[in-house]
């Protein structure tokens, strides 16, 4: 196995500003390695998968690639020619383009005639080498499939042969609408890859898939790789623990009887929750759940004209669909559920809206310098604090949370569930809905969905994950 | 498969509308029945193409009736004069042309603040070319749009010809997926190394150089040219475009289909007459009729989605 680097980062800063995104990384990756980043929202995952692609130029420092004739080069123009692809955490395909045409976007040799041909066969290939079985037809239009098809088109893609045969392929977050089984044939792809002289970079929340897959581990954490190792000399805990927050998996404390109150909400499906009580929806993913936290929430809130005192209020998961206001400042995405309370003579009182943009900036610890930047200009983890600002600044009681952790990384996570519970023990009610069981038993009830019906109700000792996989898959042996 | 129906509505609409003209007026269904009927429906699906060609990169074009009209001053004026001179100031309005969309991207701008703009330049340009209607078309377009091939008429076959000529450069080449590609996803492009400025520009250009065809084979069929000529191409193109399958946002169009909404339009007009409409209520009721399709097209949309919720 070859061991001279594919690419290797010296010293490289990027600074956006007065905000440094990587602040000195050194990073060397090799044939045959698959390197698992790992690190919290804002810690710069993303500026140093753009530096390696290519996709910005670093502000100091160098990112020089090994070219596939052994000579070394620097540019976006050489990360191509070195063969490092990327797959990115949102999706970066053309949905009004069938899966062929998409290849064209990548591959610059996919000109003249036949280029269709030569298109589908490589997309093809890719796809039956990485997902046997997958049943996506090439000349579909990207618009047509699933999030998941669309997820596997792109990574196929991402492994695809081309002018220049992939040698390191970046995945961010390349399972998070996969389920099990695909994201089990992806991880056994990659180790294939590797073991031919492949190199990956793999970046996922999902500890255990990085412990699955990963060869070498390198933490990173506010723009430096403070730790990396080989993966057999971690723990996920010692992992959680080099991220820089402290681990509170198992700190769940045991339900404080006076904190929850009485009953607050039913729902004809059954689902009910009481005050101050954090009632968790889970299943497997597309049963319900979701579904069944929007019927309530429009019941309670989609009435005509403005109400000053909503009592329920929402978390978007999906920040793009239903979640940020793209061309609004951080501040007036924050202050959106609450500007019913804050107007005066119908017009926004800007000095309570601008105290209110600090109080929660500080609550909330939302990384800027300034609550009139762009929402844009916040990493995600970032964007989904502001969103969860946005809800708890209203005064509503109940707090419906549609999967508010995807894609956000552990640490802030447990800011989050922190947060959470400090809210409830003021009294507020939470219905969460997630998709990761682990956030489930963070709950004080649990309602397992199965087929768009409630299948389970768990409660204090019984909420674990055995008892939610045995209620979400119950039945699907006896019927079939 | 959304795709390959999307077509079937614009086909239909135009299906209903000839079938309901020929029912008006029997005369119409014959070689020189047909050829009025659509003979002026070639530069408007020239204009259209054109139209689509900025829609497809999710922005929009205002300026596309004025640039005709300037165009149909230069053919009947300086393009009969003095071809050389003629040509050269043609092919510097497409690189204008051009060089608005790389300015457009470049700078951020919204499209349609700058066509809206550039409506007025064109507009100007044109008057100071022909302050008074007039002007005389070269012989060679003349000949070319009042040729009578054998069959079927000369409109129906320039409208087979634009249409398969735009299908093929947009929906067949690798640099039309490209194009395409810059409205689906415009990140994503730019990510992979492509230089959004040169795509804009390219489809800018192209969308100069169906204009301009636009403006010349409009000349070739008035004879003569008008600052205001075509005018109200801006609206018909945009109508045009969407009737024909396109959407505004997320580079989902259809040359095929923007072929035949420019037809449907340019038939509704001949339609209307038919029905011995006075023509102030000509623009309402073709309204009417884009607001007729664009509802039915609604509702198949949702009872697609209703099917694939309920798989």
């Amino acid at each position: 196995m070859a061991t001279e680097p594919l690419v290797v980062l010296s010293n490289a800063r990027m600074h956006f500003g007065s905000v440094r995104a990587l602040d000195g990384v050194d990073l060397s990756i090799s044939s045959g390695e698959c390197v698992g980043l790992i690190g919290h929202n804002g810690a710069g995952k993303s500026t140093a998968v753009n530096l390696i692609n290519g996709g910005l130029t670093a502000t100091d420092g160098d990112v020089t690639y090994t070219l596939p004739d052994g000579s070394t080069a620097t540019g976006a123009a050489a990360a191509r020619a070195a063969g490092v692809r990327s797959v990115f955490q949102e999706l970066s395909l053309c949905p009004n383009l069938t899966v062929e045409e998409n290849m064209r976007v990548p591959q610059r040799d996919l000109t003249g005639a036949g280029w269709r041909k030569r298109a589908r066969v490589r997309i093809a290939a890719a796809l039956d080498a990485v997902f046997p079985g997958h049943g996506i037809d090439a000349g579909a239009e990207v618009g047509d499939l699933s999030l998941a098809e669309r997820q596997m088109v792109e990574i196929a893609i991402g492994f695809s042969d081309g002018p220049v045969p992939a040698r390191l392929v970046i995945l961010d977050e390349p399972t998070s609408s996969l389920d099990a089984g695909i994201a089990g044939q992806l991880t056994d792809y990659v180790r294939g890859f590797c073991a031919g002289g492949g190199a990956v970079i793999f970046i996922s929340h999902m500890l255990g898939e990085v412990f699955d897959v990963a060869t070498r581990i390198d933490v990173l954490k506010d723009g430096k790789i403070t730790d990396s190792r080989a993966v057999g000399d971690f723990t996920q805990q010692g992992l959680i623990d080099a991220m820089g927050h402290v681990a509170s998996e198992a700190a769940k404390q045991a339900a404080d009887p006076n904190r929850i109150g009485d009953e607050v909400l039913t729902t004809d499906e059954g689902l009910s929750a009481r005050r101050g009580e954090l009632v968790g929806l889970s299943g497997l993913a597309g049963h319900g759940q979701a579904a069944a936290l929007a019927r309530f929430y429009l019941a309670r809130s989609a009435g005509r004209g403005q109400v000053r005192n909503p009592d329920v209020c929402f978390v978007a998961g999906d920040r793009v669909r239903d979640g940020v206001m793209p061309l609004w400042s951080i501040l007036r995405n924050v202050s959106l559920t609450a500007l019913a309370s804050m107007t005066r003579f119908g017009l926004v009182d800007r000095e309570a809206e601008r105290a209110l943009g600090a109080d929660w900036k500080k609550r909330m610890g939302i990384r800027t310098d300034d609550m009139g930047n762009p929402i844009l200009s916040l990493s995600g983890g970032n964007q989904q604090k502001a969103l969860f600002a946005r809800a708890l600044a209203s005064s509503a009681d109940i707090v419906v949370m549609d999967d508010p952790m995807r894609g956000v990384d552990v640490g802030t996570k447990q800011d989050a569930y922190a947060m959470i519970r400090a809210e409830a023990e003021h009294g507020r009610t939470f219905l969460w809905y997630s998709t990761e069981t682990e956030e489930v038993c963070q709950c004080d009830r649990v309602f397992v969905f199965r087929n768009g019906a409630i299948s389970a109700e768990l409660t204090g000792d019984d909420i674990n994950e055995q008892n939610i996989l045995a209620a979400s898959f119950e039945m699907q042996g006896q019927t079939s | 498969m959304n795709a390959r129906f999307r077509i079937l509505l614009p086909i239909a609409s135009l299906a209903v509308l000839l079938a309901a003209t020929f029912y008006m007026q029997p005369r119409a269904m014959s070689y020189f029945g047909l050829n009025l009927l659509f003979n002026l429906a070639v530069p408007i699906a020239l204009a259209t193409v054109a139209q689509m060609m900025i829609i497809m990169v999710n922005d929009i074009d205002l300026s596309v009736g004025t640039f005709v009209s300037f165009v149909a001053c230069v053919t009947a004026t300086y393009l009969n004069d003095a071809p050389l001179i003629g040509a050269l100031i043609l092919l510097a309005a497409i690189a204008g042309y051009a060089a608005i969309g790389a300015l457009i991207e470049l700078r951020q701008l919204p499209a349609i603040v700058v066509t809206l703009g550039m409506s007025f330049v064109w507009g100007g340009l044109a008057i100071l070319i022909l302050p008074s209607p007039g002007g005389t078309a070269p012989t060679w377009i003349r000949t070319i749009m009042t040729v009578k091939p054998p069959l079927v008429p000369m409109a129906i076959v320039a409208s087979v010809l634009i249409a398969v000529i735009a299908h093929l450069l947009i929906m067949r080449t690798s640099s039309g997926a490209l194009l395409r590609a810059v409205g689906g996803n415009a990140r994503a492009v730019a990510r992979s190394g492509w230089s959004l400025v040169r795509l804009k520009a390219a489809a800018y250009g192209l969308a100069g150089v169906f204009g301009a065809a636009s403006g010349i084979c409009l000349v070739g069929l008035t004879t003569s040219a008008d600052a205001n000529i075509a005018l109200r191409y801006t609206l018909l193109s945009i109508a045009g475009v969407i009737l024909g399958g396109g959407e505004f946002t997320g580079g989902r169009i259809s040359p095929v289909g923007a072929v035949i909404g420019a037809l449907t339009l340019a038939l509704a007009g001949s339609f209307l007459s038919f029905m011995r409409l006075s023509p102030d209520w000509q623009i309402g009721a073709q309204g009417a009729i884009l607001i007729l399709v664009l509802s039915v097209r609604l509702l198949f949309a949702r009872s697609n989605r209703k099917k694939g919720a309920a798989q």
